[in-house]
């Protein structure tokens, strides 16, 4: 492996019981970059991220992180090596039954012994870098879900990690907060000197923050490339996911049988 | 043409894989579900050493329940009171009141109502709470920062949950022999003496008390890890919280009433 990456995937295959979700995937994953990757709902994008923090196992290939090769590693290495990863995910994952401060502190108190003003001191400071200090006494149940991803991004920088993985953080935002949160996951990557994953399949908010862009499309990497090489990209996936048509390489119809058969029944069908 | 006679074998033969794919789904669930338990063991030691974490769901499953608890007591030991009087006294031994409510009390209706009340108010709400946790991805979000969900989350409320049953049950049967004591003595005029002696001589600490202490302590391990175990397995969805629940409620019922058919016929035998 590499130094300079922080993550590598190595020809992952990985199958719900026998339904095949990740099909031959490599990737690699620089340190200190913020890489994207994209493709449409149900491709295996959240599933590779669970892979990659190690709550699924592959069925052949390899993870690695940060030189340790994740599907290998023992309960409690493993949780070693997720005290330097933070996650974000989809819908926040705030815990409700706490308020914004105790569920940044969280962590903090679980992982630690320091003194409450010292955890008091860095769970400001977090809230203060995603712009929700004065919010810091509120449940989660009052946010709205902008702030709700804010708290939770705040959440997953409480330890300082190594490694952070976006799953969908775009999803279900008005145009403002998906700003925020993409000017957010770019500043705090390079003022923690993290390295970051984000799954999304926002292409245009992507294409402004990040450094890589993986596209994946029925479990295999279909074409990746820096944001420039994807805006000039005649690769007809790329192009069907960039402008948003309907039907293209991914399909608009779901594998079915034909319309006609389904309709008029096998017999007439046959027939006709 | 479609052969008929084929038809009715394939409606069989798929009779009988739905069957066979039954059995192997219920049977791989008791396997998960004893696996759960041997895990939960082995991550009890926080629930322990943080022992802030167990006190904090005794608060909510054991010490919100004492107003249901203690209600019902004691109206079943009124109405013990009530019929037991007019058994009693066809007999002239109406004296005796105050031993039937509590022997009642002590050694069946104490654990076993009390266990049921108590599956119904806190088991589900610790499945509903357990199990909508894990839809909002509140307990993968817990594992990915490296913090064991069935420690920090799972064992506490179990341990609460076997810890207060115990005293639910006893503060129920004594609500209930306040009630049986308000109708028998205050209101229908047993003589109060006859009512507290022979309840003292007759109720035998060995194989009255202890033995329902025993048993709400068994039923407060079955309810607890029913609830848990049921919120854990949830199916990550509202249909599948909502099924959760309903399944505590009723398995608990099932198991409370199971294993006290099983417990009295091994506690009583020389009695």
């Amino acid at each position: 492996m590499s130094d300079d990456n922080l993550v590598e995937i190595k020809d992952l295959d990985f199958a719900y019981d026998d339904r095949p979700i990740l099909k031959g995937i490599s990737m690699e994953i620089p340190r200190g970059k913020v890489v994207a990757i994209m493709g449409g709902s149900g491709c295996g994008k959240t599933t590779l991220l669970r892979l990659i923090g190690g709550q699924l196992k592959p069925s052949r290939g390899e993870v690695l992180v940060d030189g340790l090769s994740v599907p290998k590693l023992r309960d409690d290495e493993l949780y070693a090596l997720r005290r330097r990863m933070g996650m974000l995910f989809q819908f926040g994952a705030l815990f409700t039954d706490i308020s914004v401060y105790d569920n940044v502190a969280y962590q903090m108190r679980e992982h630690s012994d320091l003194p409450e003003e010292l955890i008091r001191d860095m769970v400001l400071l977090k809230l203060n870098a995603v712009g929700l200090r004065g919010a810091s006494q509120l449940m989660p149940a009052e946010l709205s879900g902008g702030m709700a991803r804010r708290v939770a991004l705040a959440r997953a920088i409480a330890l300082d990690p190594m490694l952070i993985m976006y799953d969908e953080p775009f999803a279900g935002l008005d145009p403002i907060s998906l700003g925020v949160i993409g000017q957010l996951i770019r500043k705090l990557n390079d003022a923690l000197g993290a390295t970051s994953i984000m799954v999304t399949h926002d292409i245009q908010e992507s294409l402004q923050i990040v450094d890589y862009i993986y596209f994946m499309s029925d479990g295999k990497v279909v074409a990746m490339g820096t944001p420039d090489e994807i805006r000039a990209s005649q690769h007809p996936f790329v192009h069907q996911f960039v402008f948003a048509q309907a039907d293209g390489p991914v399909p608009f119809h779901y594998p079915a049988q034909a319309l006609t058969q389904e309709l008029l029944g096998k017999d007439a069908y046959e027939q006709s | 043409m479609s052969n008929p006679r084929q038809n009715s074998g394939g409606a069989l033969l798929s009779g009988i894989t739905k069957l066979g794919h039954r059995v192997n789904d219920a049977l791989q669930r008791l396997g998960f579900a004893a696996r759960f338990f041997v895990m939960l063991l082995l991550h009890s030691g926080q629930s322990f050493r943080r022992l802030h974490l167990t006190i904090r769901e005794l608060y909510f499953s054991g010490f919100q329940s004492l107003l249901i608890i203690m209600v019902s007591g004691l109206f079943i030991g009124m109405v013990l009171g009530m019929q037991g009087y007019e058994t009693l006294q066809r007999y002239g031994s109406a004296e005796a009141l105050g031993v039937l409510v509590a022997l009642s009390l002590v050694r069946e209706l104490g654990p076993v109502v009390a266990a049921l009340l108590f599956a119904s108010r806190a088991g589900s709400s610790i499945t509903a709470e357990i199990g909508l946790m894990k839809a909002t991805e509140q307990l993968t979000a817990m594992d990915m920062m490296a913090i064991n969900p069935i420690a920090r989350v799972v064992a506490p409320r179990f341990w609460g949950g076997v810890i207060s049953m115990p005293l639910l049950a006893a503060l129920f049967s004594a609500a209930g022999v306040f009630g049986g004591y308000l109708i028998g003595v205050v209101f229908i005029g047993v003589d109060e003496g006859a009512f507290w002696s022979q309840m003292q001589a007759s109720v035998d600490f060995r194989y009255d008390v202890w033995s329902g202490i025993i048993k709400s302590f068994v039923f407060g391990v079955a309810v607890s890890l029913i609830a848990v175990f049921e919120g854990y397995d949830a199916v990550p969805t509202a249909e599948g919280v909502s099924s959760s629940i309903k399944s505590t409620v009723v398995q608990s019922a099932l198991a409370i009433l199971a294993l006290d058919f099983v417990l009295t016929s091994f506690m009583f035998r020389e009695a």
